[in-house]
């Protein structure tokens, strides 16, 4: 049970039921992308509004389970405001640090480090995943 | 508590305290199955029908002996047992070879939103390629087929049937004698999806007088990688392989080559030979049991725990007259993999998505739901686990929020 309540986070379930930055835009100027999860239904889009380096904007809609859902919210609230690089470096080290790969550990991941939990649940990294990925998708690669 | 005479025969649960509630998605393998696989890899290990040493004759045996096992099985003669990956391979080989040749502009193929991916997709394909239309049956309101709505789609233009005999969601009996009295009416074949129905109901394949029947070994005990086609022997005699290699040829030639007789065709390259070996087990156990006791035994199980699960608040429940071992469930308000990684954690063992039938799922108006399957192992001990922990996922849920 310990493990559960660390799945389902204070910060987790109230992202679930009160999503920040949902809703597309039509703003041709954002970059989209969109991951699903034919297995379970998950299915996510993501789109990033780009400038001078730096994710202006971030917003997603879709559905899934909450742990997408909210991670999908939390994504959008923690790289808005980030330049690119820190944006995919801080990605890139969550989704690291879900799957239980090695990550650095100096990376602060914000609020994002909520989802820490979902390492004792092999079969939810997906989950906490694919809104992170469609965001990555969303990015220039680094030069 | 009672005691199940079957359990034993599963290594899979030996000192396990948990509750397999996905025989649905797989069955557990028992022991004298895994024993005839790993006697065929430890003792013979040789390829079939060509060795003209002893122990590839012994191989050879084993194997068609199993294929007479599952004609016997299903009442069907031996040449028209074509072993195949699975029911999804036998399902795709009918309509990309029989479908294919026979379909045309203005010819339908009945098929229902109840069909698991593998009993729709082959004919959506077929129908892409051939410009034959397909045609659904309209589900009654518990989303059941029915005589009466197969009698309105079934017309002279219907050339193929193609129906789950039961469904893997929902767990409804198909009425088959019916469907194929109507499908041969009007000159139409019928291809039954038996991938739940096998392990369940008794078939007798000439009583029943269907043209085509698929099946696979590890919903019925037997290992994974090997499935079953039924055909007549007439129709899978017209029919042409759609797969081409070793061992299913007549004659080669430059210029044409001619092949086997059925099944021999359809069963080219090697086979996988210890899971065929090993489904011969599965019928003998099967056999040995009598699918009227295991159905018995499932039917009394399920009826169990749905009774038990229907007076949870929460918890709602999509089929609720199943006729076999299936209870489709949500938590209100819960995604079900959110709710499936809290029966794992509770040991209990689910299935969560959409069971590969989306056209299903869509019709009931959800995202995805919870699927509990049961089978001869099972006790009344995992569904009061069951029931238990639906309460406390429930009350979890709710608690943290949802």
């Amino acid at each position: 049970m310990a493990d559960l309540d660390n799945l389902y986070r204070q910060i987790i379930m109230e992202h679930y039921k009160n999503p920040r930055n949902k809703g597309l835009s039509d703003d041709p100027g954002y970059v989209t992308a969109h991951i699903k999860n034919p297995s379970c239904g998950d299915d996510i889009t993501v789109q990033s509004l780009l400038a001078d380096g730096v994710v202006k904007d971030c917003r997603h809609d879709g559905h899934g389970c909450s742990i997408c859902c909210a991670s999908a919210s939390v994504l959008t609230e923690t790289v808005i405001g980030k330049t690119m690089d820190a944006a995919r470096a801080l990605a890139g080290n969550y989704l690291n640090m879900v799957s239980n790969k090695d990550h650095d550990p100096a990376v602060d991941l914000e609020e994002a480090a909520v989802f820490a939990g979902v390492r004792q649940f092999p079969a939810r990294v997906k989950c906490a995943s694919i809104a992170w990925q469609a965001f990555v998708r969303t990015i220039p690669e680094q030069k | 508590m009672e005691k199940n005479p079957w359990r034993d025969q599963f290594p899979q649960l030996t000192g396990k305290d948990d509750a397999f509630l996905d025989s649905a998605a797989s069955s557990l393998k028992p022991l004298s199955v895994i024993a005839a696989v790993d006697h065929y890899y430890h003792d013979l290990s040789v390829n079939i029908h060509r060795g003209m040493y002893a122990s590839s004759y012994e191989a050879t045996r084993l194997y068609e002996e199993a294929r007479a096992k599952v004609a016997a099985f299903i009442h069907a003669e031996e040449e028209e047992i074509v072993f195949l990956r699975g029911a999804t391979a036998a399902l795709n080989l009918v309509a990309s070879s029989y479908g294919a040749a026979m379909l045309g502009p203005g010819d339908e193929i009945v098929v229902s939103e109840l069909e698991h991916h593998s009993s729709f997709l082959p004919w959506q394909a077929v129908a892409a390629k051939t410009g034959a239309r397909l045609v659904f049956v309209p589900l009654d309101p518990d989303y059941r087929i029915t005589v009466e709505n197969v009698r309105k789609v079934i017309t002279t233009k219907t050339k193929v049937v193609a129906l789950t005999y039961v469904s893997n969601v929902m767990g409804y009996v198909t009425p088959m004698r019916d469907v194929i009295a109507l499908a041969h009416a009007v000159g139409a074949v019928v291809v039954a999806d038996a991938a739940q129905a096998v392990q369940h109901l008794p078939i007798d394949v000439k009583s029943l007088d269907v043209d085509f029947l698929a099946f696979s070994g590890h919903k019925m005990l037997g290992p994974t990688g090997i499935g079953v086609l039924y055909g007549k022997a007439a129709l899978l005699a017209a029919m042409e392989p759609v797969e081409f290699g070793g061992e299913m040829i007549d004659e080669v030639n430059k210029d044409r080559s001619s092949w086997k007789d059925a099944p021999f065709k359809f069963e080219a390259g090697t086979m996988p030979i210890a899971s065929a070996i090993g489904l011969g087990a599965a019928v003998d156990l099967l056999d040995s049991i009598g699918l009227s006791a295991i159905e018995d035994h499932v039917v009394r199980i399920r009826r169990y725990a749905y009774t038990q699960l229907k007076k949870v608040e929460g918890i709602v429940i999509y089929n609720p007259t199943a006729d076999t071992g299936v209870i489709a469930f949500n938590i209100e308000g819960v995604h079900p993999h959110d709710a499936a990684t809290f029966f794992a954690e509770q040991h209990v063992s689910l299935r969560a998505g959409h069971h590969c039938a989306q056209l299903l799922i869509k019709a009931l108006g959800i995202e995805a739901c919870l699927r509990a399957s049961f089978y001869l192992y099972n006790t009344y001990a995992d569904c009061d686990r069951l029931v238990a922990v639906a309460k406390e996922a429930v009350r979890f849920f709710k608690g943290v929020g949802f």
